[in-house]
């Protein structure tokens, strides 16, 4: 005799412990079987792109920030990048070291919160998170001697940063970088043979390569899939090219792997941000740039590799002090076109172990 | 005295009363202890919301809470004070009378889990024969408290918790019940009492494995982690006691507290020797023992992510049950074969079974299901 | 360095195989027509040494006359870079083929040009509003929306 069931729909989110940011998910629900999962966003939008269309270029850095809230200076940074690219204009050398510095910290600030979020999501009562939030509290003092802001940071500049680093800065940055590594490993040793983890994480959520190529996923969802993509290895910007660092690459796309590579990837950003301390050029910190540029017209795209994926800004000018378009390809709104094929098949516990481990923002989603 | 002689023990000759010199003879006697038990149970579940949130907090590298009181212990005072005082709200197509019974009906047998227990030698509630059988009964009516709460909330989320709540305790009653059966087949008998008795060495050393089993499969009994997939924060808000407030999730709240009370007590009187110490008076060192596992719970919530349904019902049955199995296999074979003048002996024996077994099974066993083809 | 494809020698491949389907092409871009945009994307996708097999954005912006739909390409295996852009003329009802069938990425970032802008996109499955709710009204990104 066959029991007659009907599938029921649940509604995951939009104001959730678990779902970072409003972000709702209609799941249509067997038992604890996950048969359809459709996202629901749009919670977030504030018009940023229509906002950019009234400002000058130099105004628009501070929405910028507000994107991807939690990376603000990758955001600052893409967005310098593709206007000096339209220009034609280029930073001074010192300027351009400490954007590096910048980017990096952000990505391993970017990357604590990330991997602790996903931990907390699996179930761990706050405990990898709090630790995670702990030593993102001394990156954050770092960006708080520099710009004067914990969160968003208006730091970069058309043509370069806005001010010099004081002189605490670099001290405490030398105490951050002598004892992250060991953070991480302590960390590591806690984590990474842990049989829970390993059992809810493993073989969990798999993305294979084509379809992460297929739908435009970027950043660390893309080479947990094998996929050797990296835009500051294959089209470095700035000058990545002169920084030796590895890229590190997952083999199977399942949630584990997407842990581990971002968990590398504070590894490689220490390292780079050694090799740019021993490095960094006395000099002048912003090139002579008015207020109201006035690119030619014409249009650019410039992309970096934020923490989250390729953050790309597409302007298109006609010659006035605000741009004619300003679009933002986001990165987390591509990789979130991956999670009906991740989830379908799974159970709710493991959506949100799934969704925990793409690592969404959702400024940047709605914008 | 040998290993295995229960010891002498006169409430075996008179189960459920006391001398007859008292005069109101039993009614005094079960009035005494319905006050004390009461008094301690309340009393302690605060004293261990305390130390749940203190020592959490010292693990995520942060104080706990130390502004009501010297070291916040008066914590537990403040939080029932706030719970008391908010509006208590009744969802509108909810089932109203299963929806107030459903407290009730967990709470209770929480509290009658301790009406056999024993805080010094002979000083118990009753003295039942089938002690240890009546706890595992009594306590498994809980569920069905929990299972009401979840139906009459009319919400999804809280049917989700309710239903995974009773596959889950179901599974896990059978591990529980075989682990306390190695320890009544060293004992000879059910009754609490003459369990403590007989420990001469704790029966952790004895049955190191089944403390493990028991360990797990209570921690799933009670919901905590890593199975407290029942009320899951990241997943289903609050599962089954999503739509209470007020009194009524103040009882679901001191719910847990004595069911985790009633599982410390339960190990400790069967596997740490009970109220049994050198120099200390024994209701102190009952006391310790109480906290130190209860401290060790709280070390296991603290650190470890938690396990998804099926991965939970995977290790009741595939693990924890075969693993129970043999330990109840081999002590048999120890009661009836091992000679009496070698009892620490056994306890190499048997530590030395346990890490074979769970390297065994570790490197064998896969837990749960994959994905599912729809 | 990911080498940007200038328009020119691509558009001479694309005339071979599909002819009059490209309008102009440039330096940095290279523009087809609407009808001719699966095809073309179809055929840039799998041609052997180009194989565009990531489709990294898609833009869609607004000169009064016409609206623009600007896409760019990257080949992972290749290491190199193209815009594509195709126009569709009239304010009334803009309409261009979907690509999703061919780049799965495409798709919410078509749904959304398609709320903010009105462009509607022939072969999209699932083509509703994204970011905005369902009984919005008006098409805010487009030059001419006034907001009161």
């Amino acid at each position: 005799m066959v029991i007659k069931t009907e599938p029921f729909v649940v509604n995951i989110g939009p104001a959730h412990p678990s779902t970072h940011g409003v972000f709702r998910m209609r799941a249509t629900l067997d038992g604890e079987v996950i048969l359809d999962i459709e996202p629901v966003f749009g919670y977030l939008h504030r018009g940023i792109e229509k906002l950019a269309e009234e400002r000058t270029y130099t105004q628009i850095i501070p929405l910028t920030d507000r994107l991807d809230y939690l990376a603000s200076m990758s955001n600052n940074l893409a967005y310098v990048l593709a206007v000096e690219k339209l220009a034609g204009i280029a930073a001074p050398e010192r300027a351009e070291y400490l954007r590096v510095i910048m980017a990096e910290l952000q990505r391993i600030a970017s990357h604590l919160i990330g991997v602790g979020a996903f931990l907390n999501d699996c179930g761990a009562f706050m405990t990898p998170i709090l630790y995670m939030i702990r030593e993102r509290e001394k990156i954050l003092d770092l960006f708080e001697m520099v710009s004067g802001q914990r969160l968003t940071y208006n730091y970069m500049r058309i043509g370069g940063v806005s001010h010099d680093i004081p002189e605490e800065f670099l001290p405490a940055l030398d105490k951050f970088i002598k004892g992250m590594p060991g953070f991480i490993d302590e960390y590591d040793q806690l984590l990474q043979e842990n049989e829970i983890l390993l059992a809810r994480s493993k073989g969990v959520g798999i993305l294979s390569g084509e379809q992460a190529i297929n739908i435009s996923a970027s950043g660390p969802v893309l080479r947990a899939s094998g996929i050797k993509w990296d835009i500051r290895k294959v089209d470095p910007y700035s000058i990545y090219d002169r920084f030796e660092f590895e890229m590190p690459t997952g083999s199977a796309g399942d949630c584990y792997d997407r842990y581990r590579v971002r968990v590398e990837e504070m590894r490689q950003s220490v390292r780079i941000l050694k090799q740019a301390v021993e490095k960094l050029p006395p000099g002048e910190v912003r090139s002579e740039v008015s207020h109201l540029v006035r690119p030619p017209a014409g249009e650019a795209y410039g992309h970096i590799e934020s923490p989250r994926g390729e953050l790309g800004f597409y302007l298109v000018s006609d010659n006035s002090i605000a741009p004619y378009r300003f679009h933002v390809r986001a990165p987390s709104l591509l990789n979130l076109t991956a999670l009906r094929e991740m989830v379908v098949g799974w159970k709710v516990a493991d959506v949100l172990a799934i969704f925990g481990s793409i690592d969404i923002c959702m400024g940047e989603v709605d914008r | 005295m040998s290993l295995f002689d229960p010891g002498l023990n006169p409430s075996a000759y008179y189960p459920g009363t006391l001398p007859p010199e008292w005069p109101g003879g039993y009614w005094i006697h079960w009035g005494v202890f319905v006050v004390i038990i009461l008094a301690f149970v309340l009393l302690m579940a605060m004293g261990f919301i305390w130390l749940e949130r203190r020592e959490v907090g010292r693990f995520q590298a942060r104080l706990g809470p130390n502004r009501v009181g010297p070291f916040g212990v008066l914590q537990p005072v403040a939080d029932a004070i706030k719970v008391l005082t908010k509006e208590d709200i009744i969802p509108a197509k909810g089932d109203k009378l299963v929806y107030w019974l459903a407290p009730v009906v967990a709470f209770v047998p929480a509290l009658m889990v301790f009406a056999v227990v024993p805080f010094q030698d002979g000083a118990l509630l009753a003295d039942l024969n089938i002690g240890i059988l009546y706890v595992v009964a009594i306590s498994s009516v809980s569920v069905v408290g929990v299972f009401m709460a979840g139906w009459s909330s009319n919400n999804k989320y809280s049917l989700l918790g309710a239903m995974r709540a009773v596959s889950q305790v179901v599974s896990y009653e059978i591990p529980l019940g075989l682990s306390i059966l190695g320890v009544v087949v060293l004992t000879g008998s059910l009754s609490l009492n003459s369990i403590v008795e007989a420990q001469h060495i704790p029966f952790i050393l004895l049955q190191p494995l089944g403390f493990l089993i028991y360990l797990a499969a209570a921690a799933a009994e009670i919901n905590r982690t890593p199975f407290d997939l029942l009320e899951a924060d990241s997943e289903i808000v609050a599962g089954f006691h999503t739509e209470y407030s007020g009194m009524k999730f103040a009882l679901f709240y001191l719910v847990e507290y004595c069911e985790v009370l009633a599982v410390s007590v339960i190990v400790t009187t069967l596997f740490l020797a009970g109220w049994k110490g050198p120099l200390l008076p024994p209701l102190l060192w009952f006391l310790i023992k109480v906290f130190g596992v209860f401290a060790v719970i709280v070390w296991v919530r603290a650190t470890v992510p938690r396990l998804r349904v099926d991965q939970v019902m995977a290790f009741a049955w595939k693990c924890l049950l075969p693993l129970a199995l043999i330990n109840l296999l081999i002590t048999g074979i120890q009661v009836l074969v091992w000679p009496e003048i070698l009892p620490w002996a056994a306890v190499f024996l048997n530590l030395a079974i346990m890490v074979v077994l769970i390297l065994l099974w570790s490197k064998f066993f896969k837990l749960g299901g994959g994905r599912v083809e729809v | 360095m990911t080498v940007a494809l200038s328009g020119g020698e691509i558009a001479a491949r694309l005339e071979e195989r599909f002819p009059g389907s490209v309008v102009e092409s440039g330096q940095d871009s290279l523009l087809v027509k609407s009808e001719s945009l699966r095809a073309a994307a179809g055929f840039l996708k799998t041609a052997p040494g180009l194989e565009f097999d990531y489709l990294t954005a898609i833009t869609g912006v607004d000169y009064y006359d016409y609206f623009e739909v600007v896409y760019q390409l990257t080949s992972i295996r290749h290491n190199h870079s193209l815009v594509v852009k195709a126009r569709c003329y009239g304010r009334g009802n803009p309409a261009l083929p979907s690509v999703v069938s061919l780049w799965q990425g495409a798709d919410f970032q078509e749904r959304e040009i398609y709320d903010l802008m009105g462009i509607r996109f022939e072969g999209h499955p699932n083509l509703k509003r994204i970011v905005l709710w369902d009984g919005f009204t008006g098409y805010p990104l487009r030059k001419d929306y006034l907001q009161w």
